[in-house]
């Protein structure tokens, strides 16, 4: 194998699995630290740096943080990584004189965001601090999109997303509440320098089977109920309620109906539980929440009465597979199900729809008809439009807007500075040695053994009773203590120095994963499987170097590495050292950028 | 000295033996002799060495004197006897405890201050006796803890760190062993514990007494240049005269060599040691000349390793001795009081 160069910036950005994992990279175990430093503001302040709404996604992400954690790998459950951000946030200090403050000077640059979602909040974060002239446009009188009509109050409370939406519109952004924007030629032609298009994806998808048109006064579809429900317009619900779908929209839709009435409430799925698209975490709440959910049933029929919904008729099905391993729903032959059931709520889906695009403004779509976007600069065929969040790519989740967001607003800042978009900034790196003295070091590295700890709920009656009631109490000081003792500090890397090392194995012998072999170099698979432990997981690399003097290599298998620093002290000669690599993604001319 | 402690997790895929241990269950204490130290590279290779015999832990005895090498029973086999004896005194210690159980397995640890100088006699007797026992001698040719004084085993003419050149002559242990009748001599290198592990094996199954002599590294007080025992000048002089593949029990072997490369030497107890030659005309069974070889290369500088010398029949002090079968705390009041008339034919046998 080849020695490895540590010197270009991916190689460690991987080690850091969960900020490798996160779309918006960011710094996972640094605001760990800080927060286990009890120094919540900071903390806050790299989240809001790099997430834009760290109260928000504390509650609310979809983790791809967490199934990526090392933890994961070394010992059961992943660090409650989304957890411990809100802890952030909810023990920060006033941070208001933290935060950039709106330009003194415009720079004539006016950008046109439609939309008032993370994602179009995320580009007018980065952009508006520069100077530019930011728009937001969205139907709903406040800013929040999705954010706020989708998901439910006891899950999200009002005032942590009006709180996060507000420092953003407090940077001098024109929010334009109550408006629809129906063409966008009619936009283009207003003389806006750019268009960025965070419209989400709007529409929920219905289900044409017999008896939807006789039953219809009691069938809903979930995302619309939701944000009746959350404008207010729509406080109750029949008693026994039938969920169709298995994504988080539905374990929105059936809670949310526990607490207006329902009392035998149901979730129905076509496919089996664990390949239901909701997060396992909120599969886990609705149970508890004494909502069953059925699966491998297709719904055939709504059955009806005088105009009035009886249930729905369901037909058995089993996953087969073919060669593929493509998945087919076959019928099993078995008696079709009927549940009785007073109302309807239809979650099996969002689409996208830009009914308001024309479709000659120079703007191409494909067979799809989804909009064509470059998932780098987020650009459409139209040199002046951008799209981003579920509008760009179909529906995904808020930190995928968020990350869309910077990469649109660093396109949209050279496209108005006459700069190559295609051209990206680098990000940047810092590292440093993480030695203090010859045993110490400036980061925790005794690793704790601690499973993880579960998050505080309110009790289950209570937080029925009332919609507004968030479920999730958070970390207290104490718990968000030990639970941010279990991260591993996978950005303090273990840098190898070939030339220092006189091969004693010192590191070999103390490293309690048998992470280090000294061996004859080889091929990679080959290699792999020679290893003092064998090296299957094949995402992780080797760290490879070459440089020894007895012509070996140093062969490090970076899978389950601990981060635990015991190769660097026990090394005789300083080959092994733990750096803290900061890897920074670039924002938008770094206007956001706290520390700059 | 380290203080963190050594995480208790371990690799998801590491193998386990036959008793469901991982190397990790081998281990001792986390290491409190300087980083980089050759004796942590032997205490791995014993650990290594016990995980593959499957050894119950339990079934181990360590026994050690003084010194940096005789700290280091408390880093591996944390579950096993040990005994931290006087100075230069564990072959006294290890051999009674030896008369009393000879159903344990003995290690003793020892250096070459422990061994060649203040514990010298205590050395050669242990060997002569053919006590049934594993004597591993760290040998770094320094007086570590007492920072870097020339040690017996120190090469006449090698220099010190501070650039001292030593006068007086050099004890070689493997040659002290094979003169006082140790049935099994070897000797290897901290930094290469592939040939290392082998040989504690073989050592541990062989009946007698098994001499290793480890040449370890200083790297606090030996390892510069113009020392004959730091890694650089070890691994340029090393002369293997043979490397020690595998170790069977009595299962039928198969092996796909070369004719004469491959030597099979079977022990007492009917395990085989695959003995591939590195110098074709090396015998292992040959005293003399194993004697005549380690002179010759010793004066040219070379330094000599692999299996030096077995002997084919070995026996030990039990043997010797014509003791009871098994250890002295299983025998019952029956067998230790025989009654009168055990007695009076004694007395008859000495009148």
């Amino acid at each position: 194998m080849k020695h490895t160069d540590i010197s270009v910036p991916d190689y460690f950005h991987k080690v850091v699995d969960c900020q490798w994992a996160c779309p918006a990279h960011t710094p996972v175990p640094e605001y760990i630290r800080l927060i286990a430093a009890g120094r919540y503001t900071d903390a806050y302040m790299i989240n809001w740096e790099s997430n834009v709404f760290p109260g928000i996604l504390g509650r609310t992400c979809d983790r791809p943080c967490e199934p990526a954690c090392r933890r994961g790998r070394v010992e059961k459950d992943p660090v409650a990584i989304c957890r411990l951000k809100r802890v952030a946030a909810d023990f920060k200090d006033d941070i208001r004189d933290r935060l950039p403050k709106p330009a003194e000077k415009k720079n004539g640059k006016r950008i046109a965001l439609v939309g008032g979602g993370p994602a179009s909040l995320a580009v007018a974060r980065d952009l508006a601090p520069m100077g530019y002239e930011c728009v937001v446009f969205d139907q709903d009188p406040q800013a929040g999109g999705m954010m706020r009509t989708q998901i439910p109050k006891f899950r999200l409370p009002e005032s942590v997303l009006d709180e996060e939406c507000q420092y953003i519109l407090d940077l001098g952004i024109e929010f334009v509440g109550g408006k629809r924007i129906d063409s966008m030629k009619a936009l283009l032609s207003e003389g806006f320098d750019a268009i960025f298009v965070g419209c989400g994806a709007p529409r929920g998808r219905d289900l044409d089977i017999p008896g939807r048109k006789e039953a219809v006064k009691n069938i809903h579809i979930g995302i619309d109920w939701l944000s009746s429900v959350s404008f207010g317009h729509i406080d109750k619900i029949g008693k026994r309620v039938i969920v169709l779908g298995g994504g988080n929209t539905a374990m929105d839709c059936c809670r949310s109906s526990r607490r207006l009435g329902g009392e035998d409430v149901k979730v129905v799925v076509r496919s089996g539980f664990e390949e239901m698209k909701a997060s396992p975490w909120e599969k886990e709440d609705a149970i508890h929440e004494d909502i069953p959910i059925f699966n491998f049933l297709v719904p055939k029929e709504f059955t009806h009465e005088n105009g009035k919904l009886t249930g729905v008729l369901f037909e058995k099905v089993k996953a087969e597979y073919d060669p593929k391993g493509r998945r087919k729903l076959v019928p099993t032959g078995e008696p079709d199900q009927h549940f009785p059931c007073d109302d309807v709520l239809v979650a099996v889906g969002q689409e996208n729809a830009f009914p308001w695009i024309e479709r000659d403004c120079g703007i191409e779509f494909d067979k799809w008809d989804m909009p064509k976007v470059d998932p780098k600069t987020m650009a459409s065929s139209n040199p002046k439009v951008f799209f981003g969040g579920d509008a760009a790519f179909g529906p995904k989740n808020i930190i995928w807007a968020v990350a869309h967001g910077h990469e649109a607003a660093i396109s949209i800042d050279r496209l108005c500075r006459g700069e190559d978009i295609g051209v990206r900034p680098a990000p940047q790196v810092t590292i440093a040695s993480q030695k203090m003295g010859i045993h110490e070091w400036s980061y925790d590295n005794e690793i704790t053994l601690d499973k993880r700890y579960r998050v505080p709920h309110r009790e289950k009656s209570a937080a029925l009773r009332n919609i507004r009631a968030e479920v999730e109490l958070g970390y207290d000081v104490e718990l968000a203590l030990k639970e941010a003792e279990r991260c591993l500090n996978c950005d303090v890397q273990t840098v190898f120095t070939g030339q220092l090392c006189i091969e004693c194995d010192a590191c070999v012998d103390i490293c309690p994963m048998d992470c280090i072999t000294f061996t004859e170099n080889g091929e990679e698979t080959e290699l792999r499987g020679r290893l003092q432990a064998p090296a299957k997981n094949l995402t992780q690399d080797l760290y490879v170097a070459n440089n020894l003097k007895t012509g070996r290599v140093m062969v490090k298998d970076e899978d389950v590495c601990l981060h635990c620093g015991l190769c660097a002290e026990r090394c005789p000669t300083g080959a092994w050292d733990m750096q803290k690599y900061l890897i920074d993604m670039t924002l938008a001319e770094q206007a956001c950028h706290l520390k700059a | 000295m380290t203080y963190v402690v050594k995480p208790k997790f371990h690799h998801p895929e590491l193998p386990k033996n036959k008793l469901g241990f991982t190397h990790r269950d081998y281990e001792g204490a986390v290491s409190t002799l300087c980083a980089g130290c050759g004796h942590d590279s032997i205490t791995a290779s014993i650990v290594e060495a016990c995980f593959e015999l499957a050894i119950e832990p339990h079934r181990v005895a360590k026994v050690s004197g003084i010194g940096c090498s005789s700290k280091t029973p408390t880093y591996f086999l944390g579950n096993s006897h040990g005994f931290n004896s006087v100075h230069g005194r564990m072959p006294s210690v290890l051999t009674g405890a030896n008369l009393a159980n000879r159903d344990l397995i003995y290690l003793g640890v020892s250096g070459d201050g422990d061994s060649a100088s203040i514990g010298f006699g205590q050395f050669a007797h242990c060997m002569r006796r053919g006590v049934n026992m594993v004597y591993i001698v760290e040998n770094n040719g320094v007086y570590g803890l007492t920072k870097g004084q020339f040690s017996a085993t120190a090469d006449r003419g090698s220099k010190s760190k501070r650039g001292i050149t030593n006068t007086d002559n050099a004890i070689d242990m493997v040659g002290i062993a094979l003169q006082s009748g140790a049935s099994f001599v070897a000797r290897s290198f901290s930094g290469d514990k592939k040939q290392l592990t082998p040989l504690i094996k073989a050592a541990i199954e062989h009946r007698g007494a098994a001499f290793i002599d480890v040449i370890s590294p200083c790297v606090a007080f030996n390892n510069h240049a113009g020392s004959t025992k730091s890694f650089d000048y070890v691994r340029e002089h090393n002369e293997a005269v043979n490397f020690l593949d595998f170790i069977t029990a009595r299962a039928p072997i198969h092996v796909d060599y070369a004719p004469g490369t491959v030597e099979m030497v079977e022990q007492h107890d009917g395990t085989v040691l695959a003995l591939r030659k590195l110098n074709a005309e090396y015998d292992v069974h040959d005293l003399e000349a194993a004697m005549s070889f380690l002179h010759h290369h010793a004066a040219k500088g070379q330094i000599v390793t692999g299996l030096l010398y077995v002997e084919n029949e070995s026996e030990d002090l039990h043997c010797h001795l014509n003791t009871v079968e098994g250890p002295l705390n299983t025998l019952s009041e029956k067998e230790l009081c025989p009654g009168s008339a055990a007695l009076e034919k004694i007395n008859a046998a000495l009148r």
